[in-house]
Order: C-alpha cells, then structure tokens, then sequence
C-alpha cells in the first residue's frame, strides 16, 4: 500500500492567511481600548493608581507583545527563508577582509541561526574558504540584532531605539569580525575542520513555493511564541510591578546615567539570562521608562542574546578554548563599549 | 524499504523532523529505516549547514525547516 489515506482536513491556504491578517489588525487596534476597559471599568481600578497603572500596563502589554511577535515575527521569518547560510557563505567567499567581515554581520540579521545550528554552520563557512574572521563577523552579528529583540525593541520603544541597536550590534560585529581576523587564530580552530576545506557537497537548492514559505513561516513563529510566551508573562508580569510600585528614584540612582558602573553591572546580569530576550525587553522597558539610561539598556538587551554560554559550549567542538575566550572577550568590551558610548552621547553634559 | 536520515545534533527540531517522519510513515503505508545523522562532518558533507535536514533515499529533501507528515509522505511515495 503506498497511496496516502489519511489527510488531515486543512483551510484553504489564502482565504485562511488572509483572514489572519485582518483578524491581526482588529486586535491590534483593538489593545489600547480594551487594556484601559479592563483596568479602570471591569476591574474598577482607579486611573494613575499604583495597582491601577500596574494591571493596565499587563492588560496592554500583553496583547500588544503577543501580537508583535505572531505578526512581525512571521514576516521576518518569511523574509529570512530567502537568504539560508548555504548560500550566503557562497557570496561571503573571496571578498576580502573588509568587504567581506562588513557583507557577513549585515547577512547576519537576515540569516536565520539556531544555535544548534552553529557547528555545521561554523565547519561550513570555514570548509568553503570563508575567513576566520568574516566567519566571526556573521557569528556575533546573526544572534544579537536577531528578529525577537528587533520587533519587539521597535514595538515597546519605537524605531530609533531599534535602528540604534541594530546600528550598534552591527558595529561590535564588524569590528569584532576584523579584530579576529587581524589576530591570526587559524592555530585554534580544530585541524579536522581545515581538513575538511573544498570537501562539502555541490551547492543544493530546493524550490519551495510562497505557500509553503507562508506555512513554514507561521509554524516556526507559532512554536517560538508557544515557548517563549511563559517567559514573556513572566517578563510583563515583572515590568508591569515595576512600572507601578518601584520608585523611580531607586531605578534612576542604580541604572540611571550618573552611576558609572551601571553597564558592567546589567551585562553582568544578562549572562544567565542569555537568548531570553523576549522575557526581558518588557522588564527593560519598565526600567527605562524608570528613568534607566539607554546605553545601559542596550548593553543589556546586547549581552542577552550575544553572550550565550551554552553557544560557547557548542562551539567547543570545532574551537578551542583560547579562540572561544577572545571571541566573548571581544564582544563583551564590544558591548560594554556600546553602552558607555550611547551613555556618553546622550548624558554628557 | 526506504532510508530517511535526519541531520542535526539532536536539537528539538530534529526531533521533531524524526516524529514527523515516523508519522508520515504510517500515513503513506511506506517502510523506511530511520537515521538520526548527528556528526556535524558529515552534515556539512551534504552541503547542509542550517539544520535539520532530510534525505530520503540519498536525495535532500529540506534543511533549515521542519517538514509536514503530509510532504514526507509525499516524497516516500514518489518515484
């Protein structure tokens, strides 16, 4: 027997991903109303009181971050299927240091990247002849100006904030990039990697038509939601305390930009919370909207989803140690860089 | 008797490529030996670096995405 017997029933595919889109832009317009209703009449919470502030900035938050990432992170992820790392290291490789370091971090943002994707990954830039450094380049840059912390940056904060850090992550990716390139540390990456070099398989490419873009797009945005939403609840339930309860004197005189070791402190709290960016830029924008400085913000918002020690991990299998500590080394002074310089050009006096 | 190989380091995702191709097995009545292919050599080797990836019967069907039973259905039954 070798005919299919058993289909599942499935919606028409337009008409079913046309309905979301206007169902999408209901319920976005619809938040703002519907948080204030909840608050101040469902709930009769007094308007500007501590509790009242608190439940309509959850009521708010939630739908809106929701929504965020069903919709944006579905389009990006539709967008990124048209540029897989298979064939990005073919346009990276023989384009020289610079041109090449500076092509690997923009690729980086519309590179899809797991993490546990970075070992194929990595053996497969350097086996094509992809220089260390380009290959260093794409690896800071493809994590950290990744969709979740841009959606949700432009969503909560506004486009500047985004750009700036897209901007920023660039520059550490870049300058990082070439920093590793110029330090010639060929000797640390595993010799059955170099082994490997002009071994790989001819260049592969599989047709997929828009309506399996658009369904693959919507399952991998359906399952990231489905397992970063706990921790996003968690993040607003957070946000929403400390939007209403603590006291913006405190925020101002811990993260604020008179103290001086602010950003070496968030980066320090950033490092378990790596790739949980989405549970913490509703926290972060609590705190800044508390008064905390915006070079601080994006030091931290930049050491969760650029610092990864279980990346690290990973890596250990085709780098060794000395190579894997000067690449957190570089992106965390990269980092710290970052948020002092974004401190000093908005604060300085 | 088909073979399916399924790319990547064991992650959820290819994970969940296995599960769909075990079920995609019982949908299509196709019989196939199931090999999880971990090694990273030898995922590279096949020009993969986004996993995972599937090859049915020495042909890459996807990489970098997670296939529906109803595809790897398709593809154990084609010619």
């Amino acid at each position: 027997m070798t005919s299919i017997t058993v289909r599942r029933v499935r919606l028409p595919f337009w008409p079913a991903a046309s309905l979301a889109v206007v169902g999408w832009l209901i319920a976005w317009f619809a938040a703002a109303p519907f948080a204030a209703w909840f608050a101040y009449d469902l709930l009769g919470l007094e308007q500007s009181s501590h509790l009242g502030d608190a439940v309509a900035f959850f009521a708010f938050d939630v739908p809106k971050v929701l929504l965020l990432l069903l919709g944006i992170v579905t389009v990006v992820t539709l967008i990124r299927g048209f540029f897989p790392p298979e064939q990005v290291r073919t346009t990276l490789v023989g384009r020289g240091e610079f041109a090449g370091t500076v092509g690997a971090a923009g690729l980086g943002i519309v590179t899809p990247f797991c993490s546990c994707s970075a070992v194929p990954l990595f053996i497969g830039f350097v086996e094509a002849g992809v220089p260390l450094g380009v290959t260093f380049a794409f690896l800071i840059s493809s994590p950290m100006v990744n969709e979740i912390a841009l959606v949700l940056l432009w969503g909560l904060f506004g486009p500047g904030v985004a750009l700036v850090y897209m901007a920023a992550g660039l520059t550490v990716a870049i300058l990082g990039g070439l920093l590793i390139g110029k330090l010639h540390m060929e000797r640390y990456v595993e010799d059955y990697v170099w082994a490997l070099q002009g071994t790989g398989g001819a260049a592969i490419e599989i047709k997929l038509t828009w309506e399996e873009r658009v369904r693959d797009a919507w399952t991998y945005t359906r399952d990231l939601v489905r397992r970063i939403f706990p921790y996003v609840l968690v993040g607003i339930g957070i946000g929403a305390f400390i939007h209403g309860f603590v006291p913006t004197e405190l925020v101002v005189a811990i993260g604020g930009p008179g103290n001086p070791l602010a950003v070496p402190l968030v980066v320090l709290i950033a490092l378990p919370l790596y790739s949980n960016a989405a549970g913490t830029i509703p926290i972060v924008q609590a705190l800044l909207g508390k008064g905390m400085a915006l070079g601080t913000t994006l030091a931290f918002m930049m050491a969760i989803t650029a610092i990864s020690l279980p990346e690290f991990i990973i890596l250990k299998k085709v780098i060794k140690t000395p190579l894997i500590a000067t690449f957190a080394t570089i992106v965390t002074i990269g980092i710290l860089f970052v948020g002092y310089l974004f401190n000093f050009l908005m604060y300085a006096p | 008797m088909h073979t399916i190989e399924v790319l990547g380091p064991g992650c959820n995702n290819c994970r969940r490529v296995e599960a769909n191709a075990r079920e995609a097995m019982v949908l299509s009545g196709a019989q196939a030996e199931v090999i999880h292919v971990t090694d990273p050599r030898e995922i590279v080797s096949h020009g993969i670096l986004s996993t995972p990836g599937l090859i049915i019967d020495g042909r890459i069907r996807s990489y970098g995405r997670i296939p529906s039973p109803d595809d790897i259905a398709v593809w154990l039954t084609e010619k």
